[in-house]
């Protein structure tokens, strides 16, 4: 923009003086916006060191962008198995009620805190069979709250509803409640968990889903 | 002698400002800049809301460098760091406070700044670079609003980012993977905070601040958009003189001949951000961002209610386009619009369509908002054990039918169900049910659900049931008689009034 300084009466004061394009002294002859160009000058060694630094940047670009571009794709690619993971003693839950369970998320950080802490739902039907209900809503992932006198989950965000075997009742909720695979293991009731559940990866590939 | 030391002394000011402007040419600088002319039509109070918003970010920048000092985005520290801003650092809080309310003032100014342009045509040839430049810098300001709930990591940030996730989660395709990229892994944890950290500090105001670059460069190169007139049309061929002429006619340097209204904003912004600091405080934390905490009550802050209310409300198959096509749609409309509209009217008088639009958009996202602060779609928890039945809905009752009220709160249909107004508002209000629907219907009902209930036949004994209902059969204004089937043949009047006279106490409780 230096360069337009000759210019400056070709200029409208609207435009702020900076719409003419070309430097050279002749553009000012001509009507304004006209651009002047140069017949191409023979391969000089500058021109040709122009080029060459064109090139290396390209290619040192792209080999930079590589680990740039690999790490911030990395969780996209990045697969993370679920895991076994223990709810604890089987006694914890007592037959024909549903729990409140935790555990910690297998994908932790040390400096997670209290959210490597995830909550889940259990419901013993009988001694052996078991439901695990992840705790988010298959609306928008709020966490579902059970009500043991009208045997219901209820959301707190947009009103979905789930029975107590996590079939959809009521409200805007496209599914039942996602659901753990379970297994008891040595008294222990374990489940294989570790990611957030959506409707993209409900994380339970075992179970058989109801559409609302 | 006085005369003569005071010549001396501006000689001296000039020579230092003479030899400062040798070498940072600032004289030549504030020509193109604060001092460029703009028509003197434009120095209106209509046009101080672009400024103003400048002058939020401004404080957003200086408050959030601040705040940065203490806060520290890790899931086990952000909670903590936030209570000892809030409650024991000198000061903290009124930063806090600052930065939320300036957050607020500054996406709700900006909105202002939007609507005013638009209703001028400000948007037209030869400004399409301003405004496209400013819808980018409309959206990076709703990302960092969007972003700053995150940042104050408390329980609503936790669950807010649960339902970014869950939206994300509906995409084709790469669903999982988008929902790993957002969340930096496979649940919400710590990664997830820093990511939104990284977009809130560095990547959204350094793209916020190149895109002021561009947008001011463009108000400077284009000229600010006259005071449109009727009947005064925008022609690309003959624009650019019309404005010259105007700039010839009438124009004024911005700095200091059309500045003043914006100085004068600019003043009422600040004393009202401080103002608002200082009386209401800042927002939360609310409780802390533990998963496992689950008696909480998730909602974004006031400029993303409208969606929260959305959500709600629209039909399951409307979900995906409502949450992914709607907006680059959206967008990329608001892009495409100097171009749909380059030339033409300007004036809003002769623009019905723009006008209606603004109050269509005005009026649909105020009463989304409003249903989103109201809820009426969310069962009160707490409603089956803490609301009151008025006492005409209990007094007058056979012993069956008082069982059925208790049967009616203990299995928490008070949560969806509001008699007299208290309670919930996810499904009717029962007060005169018993006028509505027939003891049959009202069975069917309560066993099969329906109509977006539940259905509690498995979950009540055949005398709960008919307990329920008969209190049901009962809640209608004194005097109406219980809902009739319209199928069965009316009963002659005779029998009618016998009917009646058997079961005086229904009628009347008043």
């Amino acid at each position: 923009m230096s360069s337009d300084a000759p210019n400056k009466e070709a200029c409208s004061p609207a435009n702020g003086g900076c719409g003419c394009s070309g430097g050279t002294p002749a553009s000012g002859a001509l009507p304004p916006g006209v651009v002047t160009v140069e017949a191409p000058a023979p391969t000089t060694r500058r021109n040709f060191l122009f080029q060459i630094g064109i090139a290396l940047n390209l290619l040192a670009g792209a080999l930079i962008s590589i680990p740039l571009i690999g790490f911030v794709l990395s969780t996209f690619i990045q697969k993370f198995p679920l895991q076994w993971i223990s709810l604890g003693s089987l006694e914890k839950f007592p037959v024909g009620q549903v729990r409140l369970a935790q555990y910690l998320n297998p994908y932790r950080r040390t400096w997670d805190g209290e959210t490597a802490h995830i909550p889940c739902w259990v419901r013993r039907i009988d001694e052996a069979e078991f439901q695990v209900f992840a705790i988010n809503c298959t609306h928008l992932g709020c966490p579902v709250r059970w009500f043991a006198e009208s045997k219901l989950f209820m959301c707190p965000c947009h009103g979905g509803a789930f029975y107590e075997n996590g079939d959809h009742a009521a409200g805007p909720p496209p599914r039942g409640l996602f659901t753990y695979e379970y297994r008891v293991l040595n008294g222990n009731l374990e489940i294989k968990g570790g990611i957030l559940p959506t409707l993209a990866n409900p994380g339970n590939p075992t179970e058989k889903v109801k559409e609302a | 002698m006085i005369a003569n030391a005071k010549k001396k002394l501006i000689d001296a000011g000039l020579g230092v400002y003479g030899w400062i402007d040798d070498r940072l040419h600032v004289t030549e600088i504030f020509e193109h800049t604060a001092g460029h002319h703009i028509p003197k039509s434009t120095s209106s109070w209509f046009y101080v809301f672009g400024s103003a918003t400048l002058l939020c970010l401004i404080i957003q920048l200086v408050t959030g460098t601040m705040l940065a000092l203490t806060y520290v985005p890790s899931g086990a520290e952000a909670y903590t760091t936030l209570e000892y801003m809030t409650y024991e650092q000198p000061l903290g809080w009124l930063i806090r406070a600052i930065h939320y309310w300036g957050s607020n003032f500054m996406v709700a100014i900006m909105i202002l700044h939007i609507t005013q342009v638009y209703l001028f045509g400000a948007y037209k040839y030869p400004r399409e670079i301003t405004w496209i430049s400013g819808v980018f810098l409309g959206l990076i300001t709703l990302g960092l609003a969007f972003t700053g709930q995150v940042m104050r990591f408390d329980e609503d940030a936790y669950w807010g980012i649960g339902i970014g996730a869950s939206i994300t989660g509906r995409s084709p395709v790469f669903g999982a993977e988008l929902v790993q990229m957002l969340l930096g892994g496979p649940i919400i944890n710590s990664d997830t905070l820093s990511r939104f950290f990284a977009l809130h500090v560095f990547v959204l105001p350094g793209a916020i601040l190149a895109f002021i670059a561009l947008h001011l460069r463009m108000v400077l190169l284009k000229g600010i958009n006259e005071w449109p007139e009727p009947g005064v049309l925008v022609n690309r061929e003959t624009y650019d003189k019309h404005y010259a002429a105007i700039i010839r006619r009438e124009g004024i340097p911005f700095t200091p001949h059309g500045i003043g209204k914006d100085l004068v904003a600019g003043a009422i912004v600040i004393i009202a951000i401080l103002g608002c600091a200082l009386i209401f405080g800042p927002k939360g934390p609310l409780g802390p961002p533990d998963p496992t905490e689950i008696a909480v009550h998730p909602r974004p802050d006031w400029a993303f209610m409208w969606i929260f209310a959305v959500a709600a409300l629209m039909p399951e198959w409307a979900e995906v386009p409502a949450f992914l096509i709607a907006p680059p749609i959206v967008i990329g409309f608001l892009i495409l619009l100097p171009f749909i509209n380059n030339t033409g009217e300007k004036h809003w008088s002769r623009r019905p369509v723009a006008v209606l639009s603004v109050f269509a958009i005005y009026l649909s996202l105020g009463i989304l908002t409003w249903f989103g602060i109201t809820g009426p779609w969310s069962p009160p928890m707490l409603a089956w054990s803490g609301a009151v039945t008025p006492k005409d809905f209990v007094v007058n009752r056979t012993p069956l039918e008082l069982q059925g009220l208790v049967v009616f709160q203990q299995k928490q249909c008070r949560n969806c169900h509001a008699i007299d107004g208290i309670g919930g508002h996810r499904g009717p209000d029962l007060w005169n049910v018993g006028d509505r629907m027939t003891h049959p219907q009202l069975v069917r009902q309560v066993i099969q659900g329906g109509g977006n209930m539940p259905a509690y036949g498995k979950n009540l004994t055949p005398h709960e049931v008919e307990a329920v209902v008969q209190y049901m059969v009962s809640l209608r204004p004194p005097g109406n008689v219980p809902a009739l089937d319209s199928a069965k043949p009316a009963e002659p009047p005779a029998e009618n009034r016998k009917q009646a006279a058997k079961e005086p106490a229904h009628g009347d409780r008043g």
